[in-house]
């Protein structure tokens, strides 16, 4: 076997190589003995790696000489089966990447679809997408904060908020029938109606949560323990985290507002008014303050427009795009031949290529789609914001304790199925 | 009966009721702790097993013993096996010399309610545990795990340098009651709760307390099992019974460690602004008595250790250490000198 890099002699390939990496991991272990280093894996069945990941490092003593993450074991190659799904199908495989908010991926890449096409969504799926948009940026940030302190070893947050988080899972079971893997967009609008207690539901959560967040917050924000475990650790500057590709919460903490809501709006975000939270070192107390605040401001964005839905349809009414009612489908000609076309043959996307990004819980989320018209698209591409953060967890750690770099990998939010896609 | 059969009968009724309290009280912690948890986790916790899940304990007992033993390929067989077993001996050594209560009267002689009365005794509490960090590193190294290891390494270093302010704080303490026994500490805090020397030496018990704390190895100091970083740390092998025998030795430590908090600065049996000896109750109900109160305020101790695990993150490693030598050390010894100082004037 060759080594890829070997006939690369332009310069040094930025991604790190998988084979390769693979192979100095079975390297014999004899030298590092000699040097007194230790080679541990964490992971990939590790309890710090929520997901499947691997972190080879040398250890010299608690001391992080080397790290190298291995990626790709929990991959699905949904990139390739793009290629292969309708545009509403490759929503099933959206809902899979960041399983800790999946209507935010369903969004962007709906988003994405009718962007490309030009659809003009009713202003009722608009809305509500905007609101399960920023519930599920809340959940999200609620794990990932959450578990932050479970790996600092206060593992009480994470069951005292998660019983929380229920309310809004229970508002997406009873809006989909799905807890996790949602689906509830189509292209041109939803799929179903909003049930009748919705805003009183999402009213309710919004009125206990804050509370609640400030619970949480006393046990952690000012403890001195967290503190200290958290402030300046995997600490790393705008310049860098922008040459690696940082965006979402990871790099507002080091300072940079940059936020796909505000810069390229998409939904009703240009309407709604909210503050981006920025942090200053970029350290994991940063990216956890970051993270808090931003549930705040989604609150406020969901109080915004929970008062105010529209009626009117939820659904785009041009058949080439969405699904004729069913009523319709059996007594009437044509929108019969409508949903023989859109299920048979699919959504007619024109021809090109088109990039849209959508600000999920993680960062940028920009789908890449090239269409030749068919009823598939030619080529997928996702761009998984944790798939960027992750390159840079070596450097982050290089030179920190054991325990640190658990703790940076669980602020920078890597989610597995994000990030090997 | 011959006088020395009946000495022999009664210590040997003493022991065995002690190691029964000590086994059942700590079977039952681990109950408690997980429905502690649950509450200030917002949830119930297990209550399946019997009323409010009291039968927990024993179904865990059973599930553990019925468990296939698994010896890793590469573990030194025999250090894998002395490990937990070491562990757990010198866990319940140090009851022998933790007194439960007061004095009772058995077949007209005066039984102390302790399995024996050491004049060195808190010295010889403290020997015995310190060997107990020997059952962490050698059940760390010879399960050939590297997260074991780690977790061994750390533990030790943990140990014995909190081991050493631990020892300074209760210095000071031996000053002001003149005694290494147990019991004598106990009554020279008697006079009244002023004289309870979390009062008297209020720095030495926070030094003494945050010390205790990371000898139970429990959060914040948990840093020879953080299960974020080192899986479970140096028990990560073992399994079944040897497992057990781990986690109910900490539980051990934690109810020894509850103790020692309560006599040696709570005044062990002593209830706030009561006197026992005055009102007139027979010796053996007052001697019952103090064995309540020494439990409730040892379990209370228990209590707060609990309560201190689901609430604080944990330490990093080089932080421990810089508040073992840095900060406790120190304060422990302007302690000592001061209390020098007061009881040579005084």
């Amino acid at each position: 076997m060759t080594n890829k890099n070997s006939d690369n002699s332009a310069g040094k390939n930025p991604l790190p190589d998988t084979y390769s990496t693979r192979q100095e991991v079975l390297k014999n272990e004899a030298e590092h003995l000699e040097n007194g280093l230790m080679r541990i894996n964490l992971g990939p069945s590790h309890p710090a790696t929520h997901g499947i990941l691997q972190n080879v490092m040398d250890l010299d003593g608690e001391t992080i000489v080397k790290a190298r993450p291995v990626i790709g074991y929990v991959h699905r190659s949904f990139e390739k089966l793009g290629e292969k799904y309708t545009y509403n199908q490759f929503l099933n495989c959206t809902d899979r990447m960041n399983y800790v908010s999946s209507p935010m991926n369903n969004i962007a890449w709906i988003n994405a679809v009718e962007e490309m096409i030009g659809i003009n969504v009713p202003s009722r799926a608009q809305v509500v997408r905007t609101i399960i948009n920023e519930l599920s940026r809340i959940s999200d940030h609620i794990i990932c904060n959450t578990v932050l302190g479970v790996d600092l070893g206060a593992f009480t947050g994470l069951l005292y908020l998660y019983h929380y988080r229920e309310m809004f899972t229970n508002i997406l079971e009873k809006m989909t029938g799905a807890r996790l893997t949602t689906t509830f967009n189509r292209v041109g609008g939803l799929e179903m109606d909003i049930y009748d207690g919705f805003a009183a539901d999402v009213k309710d959560f919004l009125k206990v949560f804050p509370k609640i967040l400030k619970d949480f917050e006393g046990l952690l924000i000012h403890n001195r323990i967290f503190i200290d475990r958290t402030k300046g650790v995997g600490a790393i500057d705008k310049e860098t985290a922008l040459s690696y590709g940082y965006t979402g919460p990871n790099l507002r903490a080091t300072g940079c507002d940059y936020d796909v809501r505000k810069a390229y709006p998409y939904l009703l975000y240009d309407q709604v008014d909210f503050d981006i939270p920025v942090g200053i070192d970029g350290s994991v107390y940063d990216r956890f303050l970051v993270r808090n605040e931003e549930m705040y401001q989604s609150m406020k964005i969901v109080s915004q427009l929970i008062d105010n839905i529209p009626a009117g349809p939820y659904r785009v009414e041009d058949y080439h795009y969405s699904l004729p009612p069913k009523k319709d489908v059996y007594e009437k000609m044509e929108e019969l031949i409508y949903h023989f076309k859109i299920v048979m043959h699919g959504i007619q996307v024109p021809p090109g290529e088109f990039y849209s990004a959508a600000e999920i819980a993680n960062g940028e989320m920009g789908f890449y789609i090239v269409s030749d018209g068919g009823k598939t698209p030619y080529r997928v591409h996702v761009r998984r914001p944790c798939f960027w953060y992750y390159q840079s967890f070596p450097e982050l750690v290089e030179g920190s304790m054991l325990a640190d770099a658990v703790a940076v990998m669980s602020s920078l939010n890597v989610i597995a199925g994000e990030l090997d896609g | 009966m011959e006088e020395w059969i009946i000495d022999i009968l009664i210590s040997l009724a003493k022991t065995l009721a002690f190691f029964g309290v000590i086994l059942l009280w700590a079977a039952y912690i681990t109950l408690g702790e997980r429905r502690f948890a649950s509450f200030f986790q917002n949830r119930l916790g297990p209550n399946r097993a019997g009323i409010f899940g009291l039968l927990q304990p024993l179904a865990d007992g059973i599930k553990f013993m019925m468990k296939e033993e698994i010896i890793p390929k590469n573990a030194n067989r025999a250090f894998y096996l002395l490990g937990p077993t070491l562990f757990i001996t010198i866990a319940l050594i140090p009851w022998a010399a933790i007194p439960f209560g007061d004095t009772v009267v058995i077949a007209g002689r005066e039984v102390k309610l302790q399995i024996v009365d050491l004049n060195v005794g808190i010295l010889f509490m403290i020997a015995v545990s310190s060997i107990g960090v020997y059952g962490i590193m050698i059940g760390g190294w010879a399960s050939n795990n590297k997260y074991s290891l780690l977790g061994a390494i750390r533990s030790s270093a943990q140990l014995i340098s909190y081991e050493i302010t631990m020892g300074i704080a209760l210095a000071a303490v031996f000053l002001l009651s003149g005694s290494l026994s147990t019991r004598d500490i106990i009554i020279a805090q008697m006079q009244s709760p002023w004289h309870w020397n979390v009062f008297v030496q209020p720095l030495g018990f926070i030094v003494f307390f945050v010390s205790i704390l990371a000898e139970t190895n429990r959060v914040p100091f948990d840093l020879a099992e953080a299960e974020s970083e080192l899986i479970v740390g140096y028990h990560t092998e073992y399994g079944a019974f040897k497992f057990a025998m781990y986690m109910l030795s900490e539980y051990i430590n934690l109810i020894t460690a509850s103790a020692l908090i309560t006599l040696l600065y709570f005044g062990g049996w002593g209830i706030p602004f009561v006197d026992l000896g005055r009102l007139g109750l027979s010796v053996n109900l007052a001697g019952l008595i103090s064995v309540i109160v020494f439990l409730v305020k040892t379990g209370f101790f228990v209590f707060v250790f609990i309560w201190i695990r689901w609430t604080l993150p944990r330490f990093r490693y080089d932080q421990l250490m810089n508040l073992g030598w840095k900060i406790l050390l120190p304060l422990a010894l302007v302690n000592l000198f001061g209390t020098a100082v007061v009881a040579l004037l005084v």
